[in-house]
């Protein structure tokens, strides 16, 4: 067995580890208390995408995906996170966001369920499409992810963990995206990527502008508007 | 070529607007632009009155029939709310902050040019990519009053809506896959609806659910319309005439386009999940109505209730439900920012947006009475106006296909928003004159002149102009709007 043969039998081993690790990111933001290791988590989520990006980009020689893995890497795990702790403020970071809606032993069965839940989704679609191994990991992580990440926007109560969860959402998007829609054009990819951008700009300067409104950024006790 | 004009009018705008020489170059050119526009979008609707294509950059850039008529209604609403944010924007905000003023017209060109380009792009990735950018430049305008409930509702709305984004993202990447093992057209509505007689059935099935609920967030559809109340009540009247009367508009354009894809699939899959969430946002939000104690809330529950027929219409399939569907559509636009504008003057000239607050609006500023009063009439249906003439045909076209359960329901539904609306705004319409004081009265921090009598004129223009469609369409369609109707309705197929 020559190298080459040898790296194309290794490529979906790596990619099913990639998937493996992202799938286990997605569960540590519905669960850490720290607002700083949330953030790194999302930023190791990020670079694990463009692990997945930079393999398939290899197995289906395809610049698009190198480019998708560039962007990846240079918005999502340095210029996002670099945003959002300048919009939000570094006081914040430290802290611990003591209560959530659902305690968290809770919380992760619920996560569990919802990530059975999305390979049960997940599964006939991969049957009907005959999809091959890199789809098989993809497809249910990516959805799982996105799940995951509503329903962490759900529980968390403070900005910077909503954010994120949003941010984990198109991630896991993404994640599916790169197997199923690895020749979307150019100028759609670009536009995401700027997209993902955008959202953590607008949000992280909301988040700013509730911090000097009403001295915290615990969004999940703003309860003036309701019905009664 | 006019598409391109329209989009290159609009990012110029929203660029001039920043520009720091005097204090009437933002609304003037904003007012020049959105004009421009919707003179553009006219020509564009009238060339494909006649079922034809406007094409400005193939797959990428083109406009049906369908679609000319979302951008003919956000080009008019955008041009009468930027003519009623001359006189409201200049009341509101203190005059020295002109660097607010001159800020809040470029983030409105910014979002009329999101909305505007919803219809014109053809390709699915870019029209998911304007949806996204509908929210993220209107986050600001909704939090534009800066109090905590404003920041809440702006918070809420990027949120939720982000959340719907991203969901409709995964449903358009499904969609994506199974074209891309089908055929080699591309991923346009058009090549949509040709490729999906091919595709496994699991695919449209699994997609449509993510596009119809992700993308129903943003249409507000119960349950996750929480947001919408909030949001179209806490941004200035002018934003708010945008958010309620088109932007939802234009996002349930995008679940519409989706609908031909079920033609030739035995199961009416599509159509009754259309039903389903039409029947509950319709139902739950004519209940809630009632219970509204904010006169911007009660109109924007409303717009809950509209989404709501509208997706019933959509849903009971046939030319003639269609039709009424496009026919509400255009409605509900008109109407509703006429709503809108009348609750902003109402809100100039008592200072409050509590409906407890206000006793005999009629004496206290009769002009503000009169257009509350036909705002009211005119989006509950009351016979001469627009909308009832379109709810009608959608229940005639229902009684006539026989889908008698969904239309007692639907014809219940919204007998009980009309006394809804119009028992709240008789409270506070008649009676004997007085504003009960709750809180101070102050809007953006600055204190309201208490019975104010003059209100801005170019509120009253914008008024004016408005609610021409909202009685004429009631009476009379002009035929070429007919025609552009017909086609619009004919391209959802049998449904």
């Amino acid at each position: 067995m020559n190298g080459q043969d040898l790296l194309l039998s290794v490529l979906p081993k790596l990619n099913a580890l990639a998937g493996g690790i992202f799938l286990l990111t997605a569960f540590g933001l519905v669960a850490i208390r720290q607002m700083l290791t949330c953030l790194r988590i999302y930023v190791f989520q990020s670079l694990l995408l463009a692990v997945s990006a930079i393999i398939l980009g290899y197995h289906n020689a395809s610049i698009h995906l190198y480019l998708v893995a560039a962007l990846t890497i240079a918005f999502k795990s340095m210029l996002i996170p670099w945003l959002l702790r300048h919009t939000v403020g570094y006081e914040n970071y430290a802290k611990r966001e003591i209560s959530q809606v659902v305690n968290i032993p809770t919380s992760l069965l619920i996560a569990v369920a919802i990530a059975i839940f999305s390979y049960c989704i997940a599964s006939p679609l991969l049957v009907a499409a005959g999809a091959g191994v890199f789809e098989k990991i993809n497809l249910p992580v990516g959805m799982a992810s996105l799940l995951l990440g509503a329903y962490t926007v759900t529980v968390r109560r403070e900005a910077v963990p909503q954010v994120l969860g949003i941010l984990a959402m198109e991630n896991g998007a993404f994640f599916a995206g790169v197997s199923i829609a690895s020749n979307l054009p150019l100028i759609a990819e670009l536009a995401a990527a700027f997209d993902v951008l955008i959202i953590a700009l607008v949000m992280g300067l909301l988040a700013m502008k509730i911090h000097q409104a009403i001295g915290k950024t615990a969004v999940g006790e703003m309860i003036a508007l309701r019905e009664e | 070529m006019e598409l391109i004009f329209i989009l290159i009018i609009s990012s110029l705008a929203a660029a001039l607007s920043l520009i720091r020489v005097g204090k009437r170059l933002a609304p003037g050119v904003t007012l020049l632009g959105t004009l421009a526009v919707f003179l553009l979008s006219w020509r564009a609707a009238l060339s494909t009155a006649a079922g034809g294509e406007v094409i400005a950059l193939r797959n990428w850039i083109s406009c049906d029939s369908f679609s000319a008529l979302i951008l003919l209604l956000v080009a008019f609403v955008g041009l009468v709310a930027a003519i009623f944010s001359w006189g409201y924007i200049a009341t509101t905000v203190e005059a020295t902050d002109d660097r607010k003023i001159r800020r809040y017209y470029s983030r409105f060109n910014l979002f009329l040019l999101s909305m505007l380009a919803v219809p014109i792009f053809s390709h699915l990735a870019l029209v998911w990519i304007a949806v996204e950018l509908t929210t993220l430049l209107s986050v600001f305008l909704v939090s534009f009053e800066s109090t905590p409930q404003a920041l809440e509702a702006a918070w809420k709305y990027v949120v939720l809506t982000c959340m719907g984004a991203a969901l409709a993202l995964f449903g358009i990447l499904l969609l994506y896959w199974g074209m891309s093992f089908s055929t080699q057209a591309a991923f346009t509505w058009t090549g949509l609806i040709a490729a999906a007689p091919k595709m496994p059935p699991v695919f449209l099935h699994t997609a449509f659910l993510f596009i119809l609920v992700g993308f129903g967030t943003k249409v507000g559809l119960v349950p996750m319309h929480t947001w919408l109340p909030d949001a179209h009540s806490q941004a200035p009247s002018p934003i708010c005439a945008l958010l309620s009367g088109i932007e939802t508009t234009t996002v349930l354009y995008c679940i519409m386009r989706l609908l031909p894809m079920f033609q030739n699939i035995a199961t009416s899959y599509a159509s009754r999940w259309f039903i389903i969430f039409g029947l509950i946002s319709a139902g739950v939000a004519a209940f809630l109505l009632i219970q509204a104690k904010d006169y911007k809330r009660l109109f924007a529950f409303s717009t809950v209730e509209n989404m709501g027929i509208i997706l019933v219409a959509a849903g009971m399939g046939g030319y003639d439900a269609h039709f009424g569907a496009m026919l509400q559509i255009v409605s509900h636009a008109v109407t509703k920012s006429f709503c809108f504008f009348s609750a902003g003057i109402t809100l100039l000239a008592t200072g409050t947006r509590d409906i407890g607050a206000i006793r005999g609006l009629i004496r206290i500023s009769p002009l503000a009475a009169i257009f509350l009063v036909l705002g009211g009439l005119g989006i509950a249906g009351a016979p001469p106006f627009a909308v009832f003439l379109s709810e009608f045909s959608i229940l005639k076209a229902g009684i006539i296909n026989g889908q008698y359960l969904v239309i007692g329901l639907l014809a219940l539904f919204i007998v009980v928003a009309f006394f809804g609306i119009m028992y709240q705004i008789n409270r506070m319409v008649f009676g004997s004159p007085d504003i009960i004081l709750i809180e101070a009265r102050t809007l953006f921090g600055r204190p309201i002149i208490s019975r104010r009598k003059i209100l801005p004129v170019t509120c009253i223009i914008a008024l004016i102009i408005t609610i021409i469609p909202v009685i004429l369409f009631g009476i009379y369609l002009p035929e070429q709007l007919y025609q552009l109707l017909h086609h619009a309705a004919s391209s959802l197929g049998r449904g």
